[in-house]
C-alpha cells in the first residue's frame, strides 16, 4: 500500500462518518421536540455533509481518476463504505441522537485538534475548520446529555438506556489498521489510542455532569475498517442513492 | 376615552402608515384578524417543510442535499419568526400549536399535495416558493409592526429560495428527456394550485375589506395573483416549459396576461381536508409534538431544578 | 406563558452584534428553558448568515418597555428642545471645521 492509497482511505474514513451522520441528522428535519432544536438539528446535518464533501472531493483529486464527491457518495456499494458503526446507529428517539452525537462528536473534536497539525496540509487545513463546527456540535450535545441525564426519571432512564445500548460501537471508533501505521508513520495521521483517553476524559466529565453512569467496556463491535456494516446502512444508501442509480444518464 | 375615539386614532395611524405596536390599542377584531393570519403563515412555513423535507434523504447531490436542507432549516426559521411575532398578540405558541393540531388553524392547502418526484423540489420552490414571495413583499409594508419585521426578514432570507427552484427546474428541462418530462409533469400539477394560492378572488373573499381597511394586507388576493403570473410565463418560457393553461394569453389592453378558470371546487376541498396528503401531514405534526414532550418536559425539570440551585446559592450568601 | 405541563420555554429576546464596535441590535426572540439554550438556539436562528460577532440573550420578563400612554410625557417634551442639535446656531460665514 501507497501512502496515497491510504490517505483515500483515509479520508474515506473521515469522509464517510460525516456523509452517514450527515444524512442521518437530516432525517430529524421537521421532526424535533421543538422548532429551535429543528433548526439546530439541520445545522448539525449542514456541517456534516459539507465536511463530507471536502473529503470525498479530496479523496478524488488524490485518486486521480476523475471521481467527484458525488461519484463517492452515490456509486459506491455497502461494502465500500469506511463510516464509524456509530454514525450509521437509527436515530432512533431524541435520546438516542443526542447520545450517538455527543459520542461520535467528542470523538471528532479530539481527532481535528490532533489532525489540525498533520503533515498533510489539506488534511490539516480541514481539521482546523472542522474542529470549530464540531467544538460546537459537542457543546450542543453535552448540554442535552446533562439535560436528559439530570431532567425527569423519565428522561434519565431513557438516555441511560441510550448510552448503554450504544456503548458496543465506540470501541470501532479507535481502532487502527495498516492505514494508521503507514500514515501515522508520515506524521499524517494520529494514533488513535491518544485520542481515546482524552475522549474518555470528556465523555466521563459530561456523564458525571448529567448524572449518568458509564457502562463498563464490554465486547465491541468491530468492521467498518474492512467496509462491513450493520443492516442500516444498506438501506440508508439504497435511499441516498436512489436518483443517480435510476436514471445513471441523468446529470442533477 | 371611549372605543369610538380609539378607533378613530388607531384608523388615523394606519392611514398615516404609523405601525401599530404590541402595547397600542387595537380593535379586538383586528388582533383577532392578525393572530388567524400570522399563526396561518407560521404554521405554512412548519407544515411546508414536509413536502420539500421529503427529498432531503433522496437529493440527487450532496450539493442539491445541502441547498434543500438550508432552504427547509430557513422555513423553520420562518415559522420560528411568525409565531414569535403572533405571541405579541397574548397567546403562546403552545397555543396556537394546538389550534392547528386541533384544526380549528389552517395553514396553506398547497402543502396537502405530494411531492412526487425530484423536479417537484423544483416546482414547489420556484412556484410555490415564488407566489409566497410575492405576498410577502407585499406584507413588508402590513401595518403590524412585529409582523412587518418579521416579513422584512423572511423576504432577505427567501431571496434564494425561488432561485433554487427555478435551477432545478431549468436543469431538468434541457436534460435527459425523461428529466425534462418530469419537470414539465411538476409543472403541470403544481401551476393551478400555485395560482391558487393567493385564495378566493377579491368578490369572493370575506376578510380582504377589513384587512385592506387596516392594511395588514397591502395589496388584494388577486392584484397578487396577476403579479405572480406576469412575472412566471416569461420564466417558464425561457426554459422551455409549458403553462398547462390553453387560455393564458398577453392581454396589451391590460398589460397583463389573461388567463383561464381556477378550479375552486378543488381548492375548497382540499381546504376543507380533501387534499391528497391533508390527514398526513397533521399526523407528522402530531406525532413529531408528541414524541418531543418528554424532551420538553425534561428540559423543563432540569430548568428548575437548577433555579432551585441558585436560589439555595443566594441564600446562602445573604 | 409558561405552561408547565407541557411547554416550549420562556420566551428569550435575541440581540446580535453584527460586527466589533457596533452597538447590538434586536434581532427577534427564541423559546428556551435555560441561559445555554437559549444562547445556542440565538445562534441557531439569528447568525446562521455571518451575522454575528456576539449575542445577548434576555429574558423577556427582565424588559422594562415604557408604554403607549406614557409616550407624552416621556418623548414629546424633547421636541422644542432645538438648542440640542447642532442645526440650532448660526455659524459666522467663512467659519469651518466646526
Amino acid at each position: 500500500m501507497t501512502t496515497k492509497e491510504a490517505l483515500i482511505n483515509y479520508c474515506l474514513r473521515i469522509g464517510d462518518t460525516s456523509l452517514i451522520l450527515g444524512q442521518r441528522m437530516s432525517e430529524w428535519c421537521s421532526n424535533g421536540p421543538v422548532l429551535e432544536e429543528d433548526i439546530a438539528m439541520t445545522n448539525i446535518a449542514l456541517d456534516h455533509i459539507g465536511q463530507a464533501r471536502t473529503m470525498l472531493t479530496y479523496a478524488g483529486v488524490l485518486e486521480g481518476k476523475g471521481r467527484t464527491e458525488d461519484d463517492f457518495a452515490y456509486k459506491r456499494n455497502e461494502r465500500e463504505f469506511y463510516n464509524s458503526l456509530l454514525s450509521e446507529r437509527p436515530n432512533g428517539h431524541f435520546g438516542d441522537t443526542v447520545v450517538r452525537n455527543f459520542l461520535q462528536s467528542a470523538y471528532f473534536y479530539h481527532l481535528y485538534t490532533a489532525l489540525s497539525s498533520s503533515k498533510d496540509e489539506l488534511i490539516a487545513a480541514h481539521a482546523a475548520k472542522s474542529l470549530k463546527e464540531v467544538t460546537y456540535h459537542l457543546r450542543h450535545s453535552a448540554e442535552w446529555i446533562v439535560r436528559l441525564g439530570d431532567g425527569t426519571d423519565e428522561s434519565k432512564n431513557k438516555v441511560q438506556t441510550s448510552i448503554n445500548e450504544i456503548w458496543e460501537y465506540t470501541g470501532n471508533l479507535f481502532e487502527m489498521n495498516d492505514v494508521d501505521t503507514l500514515l501515522i508513520k508520515e506524521g499524517i495521521a494520529i494514533n488513535q489510542t491518544e485520542i481515546k483517553s482524552k475522549w474518555d476524559k470528556t465523555v466521563d466529565e459530561v456523564l458525571e455532569r448529567a448524572k449518568l453512569i458509564r457502562p463498563t467496556d464490554a465486547y465491541m463491535q468491530t468492521g467498518s475498517l474492512k467496509g462491513m456494516h450493520s443492516e442500516y446502512l444498506g438501506h440508508l444508501i439504497a435511499e441516498m442513492q436512489f436518483l443517480p442509480r435510476a436514471y445513471p444518464d441523468a446529470k442533477w | 376615552m371611549d372605543n369610538t375615539k380609539k378607533l378613530e386614532e388607531f384608523q388615523a395611524k394606519i392611514d398615516a402608515d404609523t405601525k401599530i405596536e404590541p402595547k397600542d390599542w387595537m380593535p379586538e377584531d383586528y388582533r383577532k384578524h392578525l393572530q388567524r393570519q400570522i399563526s396561518q403563515h407560521a404554521h405554512s412555513e412548519v407544515i411546508g417543510m414536509q413536502p420539500e423535507g421529503n427529498w432531503i434523504s433522496r437529493a440527487p447531490s450532496l450539493r442539491a442535499k445541502v441547498v434543500l436542507l438550508a432552504k427547509i432549516q430557513d422555513e423553520a426559521g420562518h415559522g420560528q419568526y411568525l409565531y414569535s411575532a403572533a405571541e405579541t398578540l397574548g397567546k403562546s405558541r403552545d397555543e396556537f400549536i394546538e389550534e392547528l393540531q386541533t384544526e380549528k388553524a389552517k395553514y396553506s392547502s398547497i402543502f396537502n399535495y405530494p411531492t412526487l418526484t425530484w423536479a417537484d423540489m423544483g416546482a414547489v420552490g420556484w412556484l410555490v416558493d415564488g407566489a409566497a414571495i410575492v405576498n410577502q413583499v407585499s406584507l413588508q409594508r402590513t401595518s403590524y409592526g412585529p409582523y412587518s419585521r418579521a416579513m422584512v426578514r423572511i423576504c432577505k432570507e427567501e431571496s434564494f429560495h425561488q432561485r433554487q427552484g427555478y435551477e432545478i427546474m431549468a436543469h431538468m428541462a434541457k436534460g435527459t428527456p425523461e428529466q425534462k418530462a418530469m419537470a414539465q409533469d411538476a409543472l403541470n400539477r403544481f401551476w393551478w394550485p400555485s395560482i391558487m394560492m393567493f385564495g378566493p378572488h377579491d368578490s369572493d373573499s370575506p376578510n380582504t375589506g377589513n384587512a385592506v381597511k387596516w392594511r395588514i394586507k397591502r395589496e388584494t388576493n388577486d392584484e397578487l395573483r396577476q403579479k405572480f403570473i406576469d412575472k412566471t410565463v416569461g420564466q417558464a418560457e425561457v426554459i422551455g416549459l409549458t403553462i398547462p393553461d390553453p387560455d393564458l394569453k398577453w392581454n396589451e389592453t391590460r398589460k397583463s396576461y389573461d388567463f383561464g378558470k381556477m378550479n375552486w371546487d378543488e381548492f375548497w376541498s382540499v381546504v376543507n381536508g380533501n387534499g391528497p396528503c391533508n390527514r398526513q401531514r397533521l399526523k407528522h405534526h402530531i406525532a413529531a409534538h408528541k414524541n418531543g414532550e418528554w424532551v420538553r418536559k425534561a428540559a423543563l425539570a432540569y430548568a428548575a431544578k437548577q433555579k432551585e440551585i441558585q436560589n439555595l446559592k443566594l441564600e446562602i450568601r445573604n | 406563558m409558561s405552561n408547565i405541563k407541557d411547554s416550549q420555554g420562556d420566551v428569550w429576546e435575541v440581540f446580535v452584534q453584527s460586527k466589533p464596535g457596533l452597538p447590538h441590535k434586536h434581532a427577534g426572540s427564541v423559546h428556551a428553558t435555560d441561559k445555554e439554550m437559549a444562547l445556542q438556539n440565538a445562534r441557531d436562528m439569528y447568525t446562521r448568515r455571518n451575522e454575528g460577532t456576539c449575542i445577548w440573550v434576555v429574558p423577556l420578563d427582565a424588559i422594562v418597555s415604557s408604554l403607549p400612554e406614557d409616550s407624552g410625557s416621556f418623548f414629546d417634551p424633547s421636541d422644542d428642545k432645538a438648542y440640542r442639535h447642532p442645526t440650532h446656531y448660526v455659524m459666522p460665514d467663512g467659519a469651518k471645521h466646526i
